[in-house]
């Protein structure tokens, strides 16, 4: 999508390739149908539902304890998680793609992993780690530890989930992008770190911000896997979507809808940001696999 | 916060310490696969080959990358597979045989194949009009595609759970017609299509927009109407592109859970998808059942990754001439 110019001039130049007027409207008509019903339709029923009963109701719903405590947990839960995966996602992608060794496509597809696991399996597993049955229950029991069930549980799943989505932004444009500029960085005598600061960050700072916008969103987002290792303890363990599950099997509507109003915000915020890096810097963004 | 701090302090040192473990696990494990994949002597050495670099950091990033990848991804997911090989084939047979457990491997795996193939068609549909066609509120629509992978699954669930109840905006037409979406198998491949809408669109946009426009010039020139251009010339280039939006979209909606289970009324054997049936096995304290069930699964996504990975490959071979 990010070459309007090209692919216009193509088919002006091409009557040959233009399908008719008839056609053109069906298609088009057929494609922005099944996109109103199966996208826009639940986005709006998201809003719709929310102030179905006014904007007091609305405010009060957000303003419920519960309701503000999940919001605070959602925030430090991806305020621990993300910047780890930030933070690796760097560093993955600069061993991958600056260095040539065996096995690196096997090293890719084993980052990719977690996006091919059901959910579900990324909060199990730990539950299967930590939890009172696991490997390491007995000991964390002893020393009375919480992994499963509380603050740390629910990040290591977060982390699970999201663990690929700055890395696999970053491979593929670092790899487009070559060695040459850090080498010229090295043998003009600059440290390593300079040669990250000054030279590499820069080059990836929009494929950096795009990868770490996605995977926010996610870990804001998620729902199965910290479902798992929750243990649903209200106001304590429950992140905005598992709070939502809750009012939602209350029949509270409004109060799931407004918060998950506020979850629907954050990923229109994440596809104006998103669409916004693309159209201005698409050429500096790797290409992503879908 | 209410939780301690030194909790999450005290998780983290045995993160680390179960990371140590896995290190020299995971090596040992990598070199191995390597050997066996690659034929070379490098996993004889015990070790990657690297070509020098001047570049500093290799160790470090490399390192820190495949310990984080062992202690987050690999370690417990091993533990998932450790902890099913304890059930013995009998065992895992007992656990995943009973009429419940296939009832759900049948629903979902027929639900997420319903869902894909309806992508299939929509998915190209999209991705042709986007590529091919101008119209007014195109960046729009292009940005909207992306929108089942930005909104939260559980939020999807409640709109659409919404939507397609007796008293929902669709729902109120649909139901007096008989058909019944909501709290069915039908409600399970709604959502599922949701999920996979973008998989398919954002894998044949690419390979549409590159696809040389000659080829169906002369097609055209030779006599071909613009219906067997588009059989014979078209599809035939975007085939591997459009298998690997499908098995993508299969795979997702395969592991979904969030926004299914609001809509599909849960009835076991009826519409009783496999990840809320290990949620419930979990919450009943059957780690076996929980275990067996999640293994197959994670076996059931390996070998769809590899399937993608083979499509991929094709896909860009394809691309390359």
């Amino acid at each position: 999508m990010r070459t309007d110019g090209k692919v216009l001039g193509v088919h002006v130049g091409r009557p040959a390739l233009r399908d008719p007027a008839w056609l053109r409207s069906i298609l088009i008509g057929l494609a922005l149908g099944f996109l109103a019903l199966f996208v826009v339709l639940p986005l709006v029923t998201v809003f719709a539902q929310a102030l179905r009963h006014g904007l007091i109701a609305y405010f009060d719903a957000l303003a419920e304890p519960d309701a503000v405590s999940a919001i605070h947990l959602t925030l430090l839960v991806a305020g621990i998680a993300v910047p780890i995966n930030l933070v690796f996602g760097v560093t993955a992608a600069w061993a991958i793609s600056k260095f040539e060794f065996t096995g690196k496509s096997l090293l890719i597809t084993l980052i990719d992993l977690p996006f091919s696991v059901s959910p579900v399996i990324s909060g199990m597993v730990y539950v299967l780690l930590f939890g009172l049955h696991g490997w390491f229950g007995p000991w964390l029991r002893e020393h009375d530890l919480q992994v499963v069930f509380a603050l740390p549980g629910l990040v290591l799943a977060t982390m699970f989930v999201t663990f690929p989505f700055v890395a696999r932004e970053l491979i593929p444009l670092m790899q487009e992008q070559g060695i040459e500029e850090e080498e010229a960085a090295v043998s003009l005598g600059a440290s390593g770190w300079q040669i990250f600061w000054r030279v590499t960050l820069p080059n990836i700072r929009w494929g950096l911000l795009y990868g770490t916008l996605l995977c926010n969103a996610r870990a804001m987002g998620e729902f199965g896997a910290v479902s798992v290792v929750s243990g649903h303890i209200r106001g304590l363990t429950n992140t905005m979507p598992l709070h939502v599950e809750i009012l939602y099997n209350e029949y509270n509507f409004v109060g799931a809808f407004a918060v998950a109003s506020l979850l629907a915000l954050l990923a229109l915020v994440t596809l104006v940001a998103k669409s916004m890096v693309e159209w201005k810097w698409g050429d500096s963004l790797g290409h992503s696999r879908y | 916060m209410v939780m301690p701090d030194h909790n999450i302090y005290a998780g983290l040192t045995v993160a680390v310490a179960a990371g140590r473990l896995g290190r020299g696990w995971l090596g040992g494990a990598l070199a191995r696969v390597h050997q066996a994949w690659s034929g070379t002597k490098a996993g004889e050495q015990g070790g990657m080959i690297i070509r020098y670099s001047v570049l500093p950091g290799f160790g470090l990033t490399l390192g820190l990358t495949l310990s984080w990848l062992g202690l987050i991804v690999l370690l417990p997911l091993a533990g998932l597979v450790i902890h099913a090989a304890d059930l013995g084939w009998s065992g895992f047979l007992a656990e995943v045989g009973t009429a419940r457990v296939l009832a759900a491997f049948r629903i979902s795996l027929t639900t997420a194949l319903a869902a894909a193939l309806i992508n299939l068609v929509f998915g190209l549909l999209v991705a042709w009009v986007l590529v091919r066609y101008r119209f007014v509120g195109q960046k729009l629509v292009d940005a909207l595609v992306d929108l089942p992978f930005a909104l939260p699954t559980a939020v999807a669930g409640i709109a659409l759970s919404a939507l397609y109840s007796a008293n929902g905006w669709i729902g109120s037409i649909l139901v007096p017609l008989g058909i019944n979406v909501a709290f069915t198998p039908l409600g399970i491949v709604v959502a599922l299509t949701f999920i996979g809408l973008p998989f398919v669109v954002r894998t044949v946009e690419p390979v549409l927009q590159e696809l040389p426009p000659e080829e169906e010039e002369a097609a055209i020139s030779l006599g071909a109407s613009r219906l067997q251009t588009f059989l014979r010339v078209i599809l035939p280039a975007l085939t591997p592109a459009l298998l690997t939006g499908f098995a993508l979209a299969f795979a997702r909606g395969l592991g979904e859970y969030g926004s299914v289970i609001f809509i599909a009324g849960n009835m076991p054997e009826i519409s009783e998808i496999v990840p809320l049936l290990i949620i419930i096995k979990l919450e009943q304290f059957d780690y076996h059942g929980a275990t067996a069930i999640g293994t197959l699964m994670l076996l059931l996504s390996f070998v769809l990754l590899l399937l993608i990975n083979l499509l991929q490959a094709w896909m860009r071979a394809r691309h390359a001439h």
